[in-house]
């Protein structure tokens, strides 16, 4: 956990944000809109349902297997990027990262970066901390780069502008792409878009992309992308950076098309992407293009706190599909720059606890009616309410922890007064002369039952007890 | 045990739980008149309360199982229990078990009540293999399941299977039938906009579908949903599946 590199404290300003897209009709069906989209893009790929859980089945195997031998599959890994010339560093967190970066960058004696997408990028706040070291970054991927015109952060970890509409990506060319003049039509978009783009990839000796998966036993690492920019970024520039979680790894090569067949149609719909790179080192001698440095950075940022703890690890069996968040009831109505954390949505949910602590995530973890959508979706089966119920519960943990394994931030989120609500609660119920006695008042004096019950009438009609409970009805009828 | 299929038992027990215990009385009579009419013996246990699932998904593992503990102890007999809500047959059925643990001196019985839970239409349907005789007059009727039905349970398929056994009742469709009302316990309150907002879409999906009444399994989203419809000065109100079931085969004249 590191409050540093965070801009704001998620948890503190969720409610409000939530609220102000909330009173936005505009903003809310664009979202449903999108997220419909998706849904029958992806609900399209999945025809069959036997196959589609067969496959969730073996999806899930694989990443758990996977992190069951991950200190195993890391060192493979390494030993094996070390063979093709790529270089790799660990970073535990952030700044770290952030460091690693710099410091490749200063050696390249580059000023800019050029990036493909990557949301551990995000994680680690990249291009804030280049920025401050005097470091140019520009995103590639056309979601991206509007996202970094408009001065905003991804709202999706697939469809980063998503929550912007055609017309303002039209005023936003006009005003920050010099040269440009107003026009919405999407291909012209693309268009100047992409000149914009081209330049620099020419012009930039160091390129940066993300990983969807790194393979242990052939020291691969692979990049799903639709754009192009993702190759362009791994092989024009002198140098490649590739920055991904250390639960990326996976053992064997046949362990990728599995887990991309569950990627590409989860998350946009696709078969399969445009671009799919096998990335293996360097440039090598012979060859005519290609980078002449590949470097890997693996990034901790909490990651083995989930992993450490049984309850907690399957949230990196996560191949960020962003299926959990199309199909949130939550998400769908609030987009992604509500939750004030990188990831959004169910998935960010239960990894940023990891990465920011429970203190500041205590009103994500609850923010879900439990429903169960994002579960029923993941590609890789992530039992993602259970991880809620966890969370909430190490979240309000208190005084006697029967926990010994401890998350950050852990019992950060109590709320005396709910915690003394539940100690009267849990009394009352487990108790059948109280429960009997509580009952009877509650239905004999249900005209005194007041008429605003806090949240809940705001927008509902108060909740009165019936006349007689159902334990006394059902006395009343045997004695019939 | 789990019951061997096509068999009928003799003698099963009643879960009312706590939401039909004060709010919703007439439900859990209603669903014990279709049980015993179907030939069983019902056996309702005075000293249950409450599965214990407000405080296990807020995150107050602890006092959940005190009031869980509470209730795996009255049900001695191999007896099925019968539970009028998706949403808490889920609870006893799926999450008793992680939220006993396994070296919980009741595991044991908790494993064995877990094979013997049973959502009351899924009961019905599955077990009793009812055919009802609708004596009702023709209605036009919308039906929603609560996520844990669904997704926990399986059994929105077996409401729907016993509303298509009436033969006055014609069932309307919903927009976006699957998604949640908003309800979620303590999420309700925890974050009533989003709650509110999720709610009113359900709201006005249910009116929009045309139906003359709301049908649903599960009394927490009939509280919510009732009460969003009630606040908006919506016509439509809904009943649990059980009385709406027994007004059918008993219409009052």
């Amino acid at each position: 956990m590191n409050d540093a590199t965070l801009h704001y404290m998620p948890g503190a300003g969720f409610r409000g944000r939530s609220k102000e897209v909330l009173d936005n009709p505009a903003l809310r069906k664009s979202f449903r809109g999108a997220m419909d989209f998706l849904m029958q893009k992806r609900a399209a790929q999945f025809p069959d349902p036997a196959r589609l859980e067969a496959l969730r089945r073996q999806g899930e195997a694989i990443r758990k297997y996977s992190l069951s031998r991950l200190p195993d599959l890391l060192e493979q890994l390494e030993a094996n990027l070390k063979q093709n010339g790529v270089q790799l560093h660990w970073a535990e967190n952030p700044e770290q990262a952030q460091g690693i970066i710099s410091e490749i960058m200063l050696r390249a004696e580059a000023d800019l970066i050029v990036k493909g997408k990557s949301m551990v990028s995000e994680e680690i706040e990249l291009n804030h901390a280049l920025e401050a070291r005097g470091i140019a970054a520009l995103e590639s991927d056309m979601g991206e780069y509007i996202v970094q015109l408009a001065g905003e952060r991804p709202s999706h970890i697939i469809m980063p502008a998503i929550h912007k509409t055609k017309e303002e990506i039209a005023r936003l060319f006009a005003e920050k792409v010099p040269g440009v003049d107003y026009t919405d039509s999407v291909d012209e978009l693309i268009q100047i878009g992409r000149r914009v783009l081209r330049e620099k990839f020419r012009a930039t000796k160091v390129g940066l992309s993300g990983v969807n998966f790194a393979v242990a036993e052939t020291g691969t690492l692979c990049l799903v992308e639709n754009e192009g920019n993702g190759r362009m970024c791994t092989t024009v520039p002198e140098v490649h950076i590739a920055v991904t979680g250390i639960e990326k790894v996976v053992e064997k090569l046949e362990h990728v098309p599995p887990l991309l067949a569950l990627l590409t149609r989860s998350a946009t719909g696709q078969a399969v992407t445009t671009y799919f790179n096998w990335i293996t080192g360097p440039r090598r001698p012979g060859e005519l293009d290609g980078p002449k440095e590949v470097h890997l950075v693996l990034v901790d940022n909490g990651r083995t706190q989930a992993y450490a703890r049984p309850d907690f690890r399957a949230t990196l069996q996560c191949i960020r599909c962003g299926a959990c968040m199309n199909h949130c009831p939550v998400y769908t109505r609030i987009g992604g720059l509500a939750y004030g954390t990188t990831y959004p949505g169910p998935i960010g949910k239960i990894i940023s606890p990891h990465m920011l602590g429970l203190k500041g995530t205590s009103d994500l973890v609850t923010a879900s009616s439990l429903c169960g959508a994002c579960g029923e979706v993941c590609p890789v089966k992530i039992p993602i309410p259970e991880l809620l119920i966890d969370l909430r519960a190490r979240s309000q943990a208190g005084g006697a922890d029967p926990y010994a394994l401890h998350l950050a931030g852990e019992g950060e989120g109590r709320k005396p007064l709910v915690a003394l609500s539940f100690k009267l609660w849990s009394r009352l119920y487990r108790s059948p002369a109280l429960y009997r006695l509580f009952a009877f008042l509650a239905t004999r004096f249900r005209a005194l039952t007041p008429s605003s019950q806090g949240a809940w009438t705001r927008s509902r009609t108060p909740l009165v007890p019936a006349r007689k409970s159902l334990h006394e009805r059902v006395k009343e009828r045997r004695s019939r | 045990m789990p019951l061997t299929p096509g068999k009928r038992p003799a003698t099963v027990y009643f879960f009312g739980t706590c939401l039909v215990d004060l709010f919703d009385p007439e439900a859990g009579i209603s669903a014990m008149d279709i049980l015993e009419r179907q030939g069983i013996r019902v056996v309702f246990p005075d000293a249950q309360s409450c599965c214990g699932q407000p405080a296990y998904t807020s995150g107050y593992p602890a006092e959940a199982l005190a009031v869980a503990e509470q209730q795996v102890r009255l049900f001695v007999e191999d007896w099925p229990i019968v539970v009028p809500s998706g949403s808490c047959a889920g609870m006893m059925k799926h999450h008793w078990s992680r939220l006993f643990g396994p070296d919980h001196p009741l595991a044991a019985q908790v494993q064995a009540i877990s094979g013997r839970i049973y959502e009351f239409t899924e009961f019905l349907v599955k077990v009793l293999n009812v055919q009802l005789e609708d004596r009702g007059q023709p209605a036009r009727v919308v039906l929603h399941t609560s996520c844990s039905a669904r997704r926990e349970m399986g059994v929105h398929l077996t409401s729907r299977a016993l509303l298509a056994q009436l033969a006055q009742v014609e069932v309307v469709q919903q927009a976006r039938e699957a998604e949640c009302c908003g309800f979620g316990g303590t999420f309700s309150v925890r974050h009533p906009e989003l709650s509110a907002a999720m709610a009113a879409d359900k709201a006005e999906a249910l009116t929009d579908s045309g139906a003359q009444q709301l049908v649903s399994a599960d009394c927490g989203c009939l509280a919510n949903i009732n009460g969003t419809l009630a606040k908006s000065g919506a016509a439509l109100q809904g009943q649990h599946i059980a009385s709406f079931l027994k007004s059918r085969l008993e219409p009052q004249a």
